[in-house]
């Protein structure tokens, strides 16, 4: 069964079916950043499909990419700053922070600074604010904030201080980003606070620099090392996501999948050849291919591509969590859907988001609520 | 669906007791993030939860996975390196070129193998010889011997090497980290061998030998008393004699930003070869008691002056050791 691509929505009644549901009880009212990226999206998704979820309330500053039913979509700047008046005017209970730039390539340090920074401090300044409902914050954090040195374990707890100070760009920006939830934390201790720290995400659809370097002809490496990774699953994130909100856990976890592989392996697994680069002056050397755009390597995977990373998933196991994919299963995920995108191409689902559709559909007094019962 | 709805309720299945302490121990022990880990009461809560969970319905309970066995890997993979980056295949190869130097060269002869525990142990030895010979006598030693896995824990400047990083990767070597033994001793019941002198040893010249240096701060005393398995110490005579050092440049050292630069006896004798090639010294390795701490293990820390204390002792009784068989040795060639 681990092999089947588990598609969210099944995914979503899968995990919600784990909780026992008061049918009296409070339903929770949910605010979900980054709605138009890939996790928002389809962690929103998830969302809708449980009954416990009274509203849904999803920001970002594009439109949504995947078919909502009754998320509300709301267009904000990057840096949220209308967000306390939202908080306020929604009474939302529950922030799930997907909103997080993790691949430095795709956009400028200072755009990045923007999101993820201001966004964040943003985030929590309305969520602590005197009136705010707010009551449990789940942030999507990554394992990136271990860094990555000679000196690091094999294995990272969740408690394990980094081995050198943070200098790339990502790191210094999800290290703030995750000293304001630790500040939000200890000053608002009746909210409950899920830190999420996700390790190399691989999957079918997701696009990242590692999956990018993975389709190139030849997989580059660094000659004379052979690093080894750790991966988890896209599904296995966002069932993550939704454990953590299902079950209110509490505090930093870790969430990737079993075992470590050697980045030759993983060449292999996806049929490819390496290549090796010369481990000095990599970047010398790298810089002029990354400028023309042939190479798509950011800085920090330099170091990864050296030492590699592994980080230990038992606290969110012993919490009850179980991995659909181990690593290698993730990678062999990953490596079934690029066969087939290799045959049919890239087979985009054709969804695009109308305001004016989208608002008959939630509003209109012609559209029976009840119909998904039926 | 049934079968479906089964395996929905087994998931907030409340973890034992016994699963969680080292997560315990490894967030009070936190220094950044312990104010989000520490949220006790919330943590309690959360279990609670799960734990009212398993009140509306049968539930399963999961066998929580004991010790687990890094050996055992996924049938889907490509290569055998284990999750700490050890390759037997590649051991095998290593096995079938070394065996000739241990049986005929250093003509390795040990004592006391059967001290060594059937579990988890930290082996601790002295450590000599400008690139030490010790280490790999010891780890194929009692591979072959006792047929057992050894872990070697080094410092961290090998890993930064090309292509030798990585074959001493997959050989069993790797970086110092406590939390790399604490996790191979406590779950995994290894074997794990450590050189507590760390670069003093093999950086010490021939005038020096087997004048053991300080054992750092004690940190593997330590370790092994949170994990809760005995020191076994070692004491090898044999590796000084292999490659002595006869002086050190330490300017140059620093320039190539090395550790130590050693001019050894055997670069005297065979220029450049020397680097790689071991005097065929007699290697005659004794293992002594094991140590026992009766201390409860997991605990955040422990006392400093016991660990000092303890730590002081194996290295007198190695020290003490070497002095009784170097006084027993005739000839450093012939034993």
């Amino acid at each position: 069964m681990p092999n089947t691509p588990v598609a969210p929505t099944r995914l979503a009644r899968r995990a919600t079916d784990a909780v026992n549901i008061d049918p009296d009880g409070p339903r929770r009212r949910v605010l979900v950043t980054g709605l138009g990226t890939f996790w928002g999206g389809r962690v929103a998704q998830a969302l809708e499909a449980n009954p416990a979820v009274e509203i849904i309330v999803g920001l970002d500053t594009t439109e949504p990419t995947v078919e909502l039913e009754r998320t509300e979509y709301v267009r904000v700047d990057a840096n949220y700053s209308i967000l306390s008046r939202i908080v306020s005017a929604t009474r939302v209970d529950t922030i799930i922070h997907t909103f997080l730039v993790m691949d430095p390539t795709q956009m400028s340090q200072r755009s990045m600074h923007e999101i993820n920074v201001i966004g964040t401090m943003n985030l929590f300044a309305a969520a602590s604010a005197a009136s705010s409902t707010v009551r449990s914050v789940i942030v999507k954090s990554s394992t990136v904030v271990y860094g990555c040195a000679p000196e690091d374990p094999v294995w990272f707890t969740e408690s394990t201080p980094r081995s050198r100070p943070a200098r790339e760009p990502i790191e210094r920006s999800l290290e703030a980003v995750e000293g304001y939830v630790r500040d939000f934390a200890e000053d608002n201790p009746h909210v409950n606070v899920a830190l999420l720290r996700f390790s190399n995400v691989i999957g079918a659809e997701l696009e990242t620099p590692l999956t990018r370097l993975l389709q190139l002809p030849v997989v580059p490496s660094i000659f004379g090392f052979d690093p080894r990774f750790q991966f988890v699953h896209e599904d296995d994130v966002i069932k993550s996501i939704l454990f953590a909100f299902d079950n209110d856990l509490p505090g930093v976890f870790n969430v990737a999948g079993d075992g470590l592989l050697p980045w030759s392996e993983v060449a292999d697994l996806c049929g490819k050849r390496t290549v090796a680069l010369p481990p000095i002056a990599t970047g010398l050397l790298t810089s002029p291919l990354r400028r023309l755009g042939f190479l798509d390597l950011p800085e920090e995977y330099e170091g990864l591509l050296k030492f590699g990373r592994g980080v230990d998933n038992h606290r969110l196991k012993n919490f009850g969590f179980l991995y659909e994919h181990t690593s290698t299963e993730a990678v062999e995920a990953f490596i079934r859907a690029v066969r087939l995108r290799k045959v049919v191409g890239e087979n985009e689902p054709s969804y695009r988001y109308e305001r004016d559709v989208e608002q008959f559909f939630r509003h209109s007094p012609a559209v029976r609520k009840d119909r998904r019962q039926a | 669906m049934a079968t479906e709805e089964a395996e929905s309720k087994k998931v907030p299945t409340r973890p034992s007791r016994s699963a969680t302490p080292r997560n315990k121990s490894a967030a009070a022990g936190a220094k950044e993030p312990a104010e989000l880990l520490n949220q006790d009461d919330a943590l309690e809560a959360a279990l609670e939860r799960a734990d009212s969970g398993s009140a509306h319905g049968e539930l399963v309970r999961i066998p929580l996975e004991g010790p687990r066995n890094p050996d055992a890997l996924d049938e889907r993979r490509r290569s055998d390196v284990n999750e700490w980056g050890r390759s037997e295949h590649m051991r095998e190869i290593a096995r079938r070129i070394y065996n000739p130097v241990y049986k005929h060269w250093f003509r390795v002869e040990w004592e006391g193998l059967e001290k060594i525990p059937e579990g988890g142990a930290l082996l601790v030895a002295n450590h000599a010889g400008a690139i030490p010979s010790d280490a790999p006598v010891i780890m194929h030693g009692l591979e072959t011997e006792l047929d057992r896995a050894v872990y070697g824990l080094a410092d961290n400047f090998f890993r930064t090497i090309p292509v030798v990083g990585t074959i001493w990767n997959r050989l069993g070597g790797l970086p110092a980290h406590p939390d790399n033994a604490y996790r191979l001793l406590r779950e995994q019941d290894q074997l794990v061998l450590v050189f507590p002198e760390g670069t003093k040893g093999p950086s010490k010249t021939y005038s020096e030998r087997y004048q053991l240096r300080r054992f750092g701060r004690g940190g593997f005393v330590e370790i092994a008393m949170r994990a809760g398995v005995p020191v076994v110490p070692i004491a090898v005579v044999g590796a000084e004699e292999s490659m002595p050092t006869m002086f050190r440049v330490p300017s140059i050292a620093k320039a190539l930003g090395v550790p130590y630069l050693p001019i050894t006896a055997n670069m005297l004798v065979a220029g450049p070869l020397g680097l790689v090639s071991y005097f065929p010294s007699k290697f005659k390795l004794k293992v002594l008691d094991p140590v026992y701490f009766d201390v409860p293990a997991d605990r955040e820390r422990y006392s400093r002056s016991r660990v000092m204390d303890e730590s002081e002792a194996i290295r007198d009784r190695i020290q003490a050791a070497l002095y009784a068989m170097l006084r027993e040795r005739r000839s450093v060639w012939f034993g």
